[in-house]
């Protein structure tokens, strides 16, 4: 009963957070919609002691990837205009999208009920049981190979992204850094050794 | 206790308490311990402000603070009064929803992440298993709060701090995630309290001596992640005023000095944990030493310890701000990628090494 009431109660924060992403004229409200929707999903998870997949949600997009989008959203200054006539071109293509979607859902939870499933909802998971532990130890043994692919096509896109940001322009100033931290005072300044000027005492007429 | 309380008004409250469901009772013990834990790290934070003037001054030949009450230990208070009653001054072409928020945004996160703190051996508020990952996504979730605040006051100076300070914290949270890779294969464990008894047996078992550089790439991203001296270019008082809280004032600006503050605690908490053994006593074990009641006590773990140990942190901070210049900018992104995360990998591999080897925390593994 509490768990349901949770379940509704965050469900609706999620939809409404969901809405306000594609309807706010502002892309900074936008983002901060999605971070919210994020944090909303995060929590329903929880609820299904899924906490794991809910930390590591918030740890990736809330804080990394979610950052790096408010970074660029706030440093392009989008035309209000633009975004709002986008809407409606796009409109066709998002509502195929949610139609297959819910569509898929719909089966999902057709072919579940028809099962042995029915109203059966979650078992809750025995004491002592860490799903961390649990998900690390299938992850590096029986799936540790299409781990390590989905590492490795990872550090591609990081490489393939450095490098095409990587071109030799003329004129390129470059900091040396090694050269900075080895300097010392005497390559920089020289003291030189002078007799002070005395004024002349003939001077003073 | 009994003595303080009729024993009446006791039985009436034993007889109420055992009437409510469970799930009121446990909602109504963590409320109110969330609530001793939050006011005490509240009161930690103004306490704290008093700390940092005293040392910085004393570190630069002045007195510091002594005017309210008896060594100018009254001085936080009167800060808070004041600026309780400032005025708030919204600027005109801002976001008003957004700026109110920001600085909420900060506070929030910092004093969440006590929840998985444990303060001794026996109390800890939400014991759970992925205590570690907790910690790490709330303390990423923080840097909203100033990049909110830098756009939302629409202003040139608070921008830039804000875009400073993101690049910052992103760059240096890598780092720290790496370091708490190695803290958490050395403890086994997410769990706070867990990698806490991981180093029990005095000091020779903390996770200071196998990791030691990871602790001091620990401390620093902290210091860096919590936009102090000498990474405060977020705030550079020299070249952009106070960066991206410079439109706020009153109890806005005194709830992101809060946040900085209960974020300087928490590092110095957490540091504490995964580095030096949290609640733990350094002398665990020491039996020739003596058997008298103090001795006994200073082998026992206890809270008194962690906040020792906090204490020594909160120190370092302050001893760092009132002895170091500030970094240019381009040199804190090289420290941060360039310097910073090859150690921690190298390290992660030398603890690899060490595991296998079966030396320092990995002596007992087991299989």
């Amino acid at each position: 009963m509490f768990h349901a009431i949770l379940f509704y109660l965050f469900a609706a924060v999620l939809v409404g957070a969901a809405l306000g992403v594609i309807f706010s004229r502002n892309p900074v409200h936008g983002v901060m919609f999605l971070v919210l929707a994020f944090f909303q999903s995060a929590v329903l998870w929880l609820l299904i002691e899924a906490e794991f997949l809910a930390i590591v949600l918030v740890l990736v997009y809330v804080g990394a990837v979610m950052v790096l989008f408010l970074f660029v959203v706030m440093m392009l200054d989008i035309n209000v205009e633009e975004v709002s006539g986008a809407f409606t071109r796009y409109l066709p293509l998002g509502v195929l999208i949610a139609v297959l979607m819910v569509t898929e859902l719909i089966q999902i939870i057709w072919f579940r009920s028809a099962g042995e499933l029915t109203g059966a909802g979650f078992a809750a998971t025995p004491e002592g049981y860490s799903n961390t532990k649990a998900l690390g130890s299938v992850l590096y043994t029986e799936h540790v190979y299409s781990f390590e692919i989905a590492a490795v096509i990872l550090l591609l896109a990081i490489v393939a992204a450095i490098t095409l940001t990587m071109r030799k322009r003329p004129g390129l100033k470059q900091q040396d850094i090694s050269a900075q931290v080895a300097v010392r005072a005497v390559d920089r300044i020289r003291i030189v050794k002078m007799d002070a000027e005395k004024p002349d005492a003939g001077d003073q007429s | 206790m009994k003595s303080l309380i009729p024993d009446f008004i006791l039985d009436a409250w034993m007889s109420v308490w055992g009437l409510l469901p469970p799930l009121m009772q446990y909602l109504v013990e963590t409320t109110f311990w969330i609530l001793v834990v939050m006011i005490s790290v509240i009161l930690t934070v103004a306490f704290t402000t008093y700390f940092e003037r005293k040392v910085i001054g004393y570190m630069q030949g002045r007195i510091g603070p002594n005017r309210v009450g008896p060594l100018g230990l009254g001085q936080p208070f009167a800060d808070v009064i004041k600026l309780l009653i400032k005025e708030v001054i919204v600027p005109q072409k801002s976001n008003r929803f957004l700026f109110i928020v920001a600085p909420l945004l900060t506070l929030t996160p910092a004093l969440a992440t006590w929840a998985v703190v444990p303060l001794s051996d026996t109390f800890v508020i939400a014991d759970i298993d992925a205590g570690l990952l907790y910690v790490l996504s709330l303390t990423s979730v923080g840097v909203y709060g100033v990049i909110l605040a830098g756009w939302a006051t629409n202003s040139k100076y608070a921008f830039l701090g804000a875009m400073r300070s993101a690049a910052q914290i992103v760059a240096y949270e890598i780092a720290m995630g790496f370091a708490l890779v190695g803290v958490l294969m050395a403890g086994g464990s997410l769990n706070l309290g867990v990698i806490t008894e991981a180093q029990a047996g005095g000091f020779s078992q903390w996770f200071i001596l196998p990791l030691l550089p990871l602790f001091f790439v620990y401390l620093i991203s902290g210091v860096a992640e919590t936009n102090r001296a000498p990474f405060d270019v977020a705030e550079g008082e020299s070249e952009i005023v106070a960066g991206f809280h410079v439109e706020y004032s009153g109890v806005a600006f005194a709830l992101f000095f809060l946040g900085e503050y209960a974020n300087i605690i928490l590092i110095s908490a957490l540091t504490s944990i995964f580095f030096l053994g949290g609640y733990l006593s350094p002398f665990e074990g020491w039996t020739f030493l003596g058997e008298g009641q103090l001795l006994s006590f200073l082998r026992e773990p206890s809270l008194a310890w962690l906040c020792a140990k906090i204490c020594f942190f909160i120190f370092v901070f302050f001893w760092l701000r009132a002895t170091f210049p500030r970094y240019r900018y381009d040199q804190i992104m090289r420290l941060g990628w360039k310097v910073f995360i090859p150690v921690t990998i190298l390290w992660i591999v030398v603890e690899g090494v060490m595991a296998w080897m079966r030396v320092g925390p990995w002596e007992n593994l087991a299989g």
